[in-house]
């Protein structure tokens, strides 16, 4: 991992309430795994900036290693490695993701 | 190369020896899984922690040969 990917990273989850590590846009997500944490995401209606792995490859194996989680899509929230889209899933269904969004102070539209 | 039911199952098992594990080969194609796994040792930890034990205990594959593993984890009722 290069520390330009590695700060471009830190600056990215510091300076946003939520990020989204995904593999393509929430638009054309590029995989299955990303298309369902788009999906939650815009059920919560909470705004979020998204990152596309693909476009770059220090990022892409770089949080791999910033937040020791081998897989994409990987949610940040105020700067803390919530889980991919497994955790995501579960968290949702229970209400978890929303009440977590909600305690951080994050706007939702439920 | 894809990985074969079994041999997931037998190196989570190695790394977490009570676990209870279940693997469902989701597309029928040896490369899309779902595993549940259940330990007393995931007790107190948070789910993020709990994946991460399932994940080293997979020694690097996940991400690598292994793409799909749809994973839950949870204790022992």
């Amino acid at each position: 991992m290069t520390d330009d990917a590695t700060s471009r990273i830190d600056s990215t989850v510091k300076g946003n309430d939520v990020v989204l590590f995904m593999k393509g846009t929430p638009l054309f997500p590029q995989c299955g795994f990303s298309s369902r944490a788009v999906a939650i995401l815009e059920h919560l209606g909470v705004a979020y900036e998204s990152v596309d792995v693909l476009q770059d490859q220090g990022v892409r194996q770089g949080i791999k290693e910033y937040s020791d989680w081998p897989t994409i899509p990987q949610l940040y929230v105020k700067g803390e490695f919530v889980g991919g889209s497994d955790i995501m899933m579960e968290m949702y269904e229970s209400g978890e993701l929303g009440q977590l969004l909600k305690d951080q102070g994050v706007a939702t539209a439920q | 190369m894809p990985m074969a039911a079994e041999e997931i199952e037998t190196m989570i098992r190695a790394a977490i020896p009570d676990a209870e594990i279940e693997i469902t080969d989701l597309a029928g194609d040896g490369d899309h899984y779902a595993a549940r796994v259940v330990s007393e040792t995931f007790r107190g930890l948070p789910r993020v922690r709990q994946h991460q034990r399932v994940y080293a205990a997979l020694e690097g594959r996940m991400g690598g040969v292994l793409h799909a593993l749809q994973l839950t984890t949870a204790c022992p009722q």
